[in-house]
């Protein structure tokens, strides 16, 4: 039975965005939106009543366009954002890759990092101790370990993100488009340890514009167009749909 | 339904301890990182302070305060760690912004985080005050042990007006700029370097409603007096520390659904 449980579950989500809203900055300009009646005015749905559900293990691809809502529901999944209506459920614990390095302080040291981010993520200083080498290790940063992070490269900083992020093994991975930095072979090694990691029982949520990672990563996958999901299914398939719909 | 959800939320608030550790340890590591004194600060800032205050305000007002020094520092030590955490509490969840943005961490973690920061520091202030005590030769009484508690009191009440207006700011900015103003009004209100005898009756009726002025007069009492606060004034401190917190929180909670909305 624990192949088949659904570990994320996603049951109309609307995601309203109140653009007016949000530029709302000043309580003076609150104020006159208030009176003019402006104040609910903007209104931009990043994602229309989109419902289905994944399997524990499974590795889904979010595909479409740029602002079809990927990002937004893969926000929603992280708990970043909540949805307007509708629900979203979410059965485990997750490891984000949504943006590399998000949560590193340029003053603190790789290590220093390296516990605060582990702590971010809800692990304790006793975990983060037995994972500290491996997490090293997989970097290929030790040389520079007790430098500040300003003094770091991108490349540098997502290598030790993306460490951090897949050291500790979560239910469920979310990538967003992460694996476009560092160099070649460290980008290899990602993948490699992505495959790793789906062997092992991580479900998989992933987005991507290259439709070559995703039909060797996903088996399945969803189809979001201007916020609506146009189709779930094989990954095949889908992408047939998605290749058709555009080329049309 | 109501029940699982609230229990998953405190589950939620233990597993994220580490973190809390991690915030307030990084605040301090960076706080004095590339002074060659460090922490050191900590003890030399209030001391110095003193000493100028000491030398401006015995010659401008003359105030009849036996011990003027360790009056004035005992005040200006609450005061600053009032001023410094609720200020940095506020922009707290602003700065921290981007990985709101990103990650899923409870919110109400950046403004305790900084405020338990700021209470360590001043933690480390107590060695000044002590010193300044040695010095003018106060008895130490066994009412020194009482010290904690105006200073947790303190702590609540400055962890709740850390929560709103940290909460606020992200709705409104202009929050960040009207508070300093508010905070200096607010500090000559309170009787730090001046005794609250000095006042007019009916002015000294309304600085009562000021609660630094309850935590601050408890503070006195034990360690410059070496007596017993007042029931009145013990009721003054936890009761602004509950009503802030209580306030704190509901606001923080209210808001905190959409502050992804306006980072």
């Amino acid at each position: 039975m624990e192949n088949t449980d659904t570990i994320i579950d996603i049951s109309n989500v609307t995601m309203r965005f109140n653009l007016a809203e949000q530029k709302t900055d000043t309580i003076k300009e609150y104020l006159v939106k208030l009176a003019t009646g402006k104040l609910h005015f903007n209104e931009f749905f990043a994602l229309r009543d989109v419902s289905f559900q994944i399997k524990r293990g499974e590795a889904v691809a979010l595909i479409g366009k740029n602002g079809s809502g990927k990002s937004t529901l893969l926000k929603l999944v992280a708990g970043v954002l909540y949805p307007t209506m509708g629900s979203v459920t979410v059965n485990g614990s997750i490891a984000p890759l949504i943006e590399l390095g998000a949560g590193f302080d340029p003053e603190l040291t790789a290590r220093e990092n390296i516990y605060m981010n582990g702590a971010i993520l809800g692990h304790n200083r006793a975990f983060m101790d037995r994972h500290f080498e491996q997490i090293v290790e997989f970097s290929e940063l030790r040389d520079f370990i007790d430098v500040p992070l300003k003094n770091y490269s991108s490349g540098m900083v997502a290598r030790l993100g993306f460490s951090l992020a897949t050291i500790v093994k979560a239910d469920i991975l979310i990538v967003d488009e992460v694996l476009a930095v560092g160099d070649f072979r460290f980008r290899e090694k990602c993948h490699r340890k992505i495959a790793e990691l789906l062997e092992g029982g991580t479900t998989l949520l992933f987005v991507s514009h290259s439709a070559e990672q995703v039909k060797t990563l996903c088996p399945k996958a969803v189809w979001l167009d201007h916020g609506q999901m146009m189709a779930f299914g094989d990954t095949e398939e889908v992408f047939c749909l998605y290749e058709n719909a555009y080329r049309g | 339904m109501k029940l699982p959800k609230n229990f998953l939320q405190i589950r939620r608030f233990c597993q994220y301890k580490p973190l809390l550790i991690e915030l307030v340890s990084r605040d301090l590591k960076v706080k004095y990182r590339r002074s060659f004194l460090g922490y050191l600060w900590s003890l030399l800032n209030p001391l110095l302070m003193m000493t100028i205050m000491t030398v401006v305000f015995s010659y401008m007002f003359r105030f009849k305060i036996p011990n003027y020094p360790l009056y004035l520092i005992c005040g200006q030590t609450l005061w600053s760690f009032f001023n410094e955490s609720t200020t940095m509490a506020m922009s707290s969840v602003i700065v921290n912004g981007p990985l709101i943005r990103k990650v899923y961490i409870p919110k109400y973690i950046f403004p305790v985080s900084r405020v338990l920061s700021s209470f360590v520091t001043m933690s480390f202030s107590l060695a000044a005050i002590l010193i300044v005590m040695l010095v003018t030769r106060v008895p130490l009484t066994w009412k020194l042990l009482l010290v904690p508690i105006p200073l947790v009191f303190l702590l609540l009440f400055c962890t709740g007006v850390g929560m709103a207006l940290s909460a606020l700011a992200v709705h409104f900015r202009d929050i960040l700029h009207l508070y300093s103003v508010v905070v200096m009004a607010w500090m000559y209100l309170t009787p730090i370097f001046y005794p609250i005898s000095a006042l007019p009756e009916k002015v000294a009726f309304f600085i009562k409603f000021n609660p630094i002025y309850h935590y601050i007069t408890f503070f006195r009492e034990v360690v410059l007096y070496g007596t017993l606060p007042s029931a009145a004034c013990w009721l003054g401190c936890a009761g602004y520390s509950v009503l802030a917190l209580l306030v704190g929180a509901l606001v923080f909670r209210k808001l905190q659904r959409n502050f992804i909305l306006y980072l």
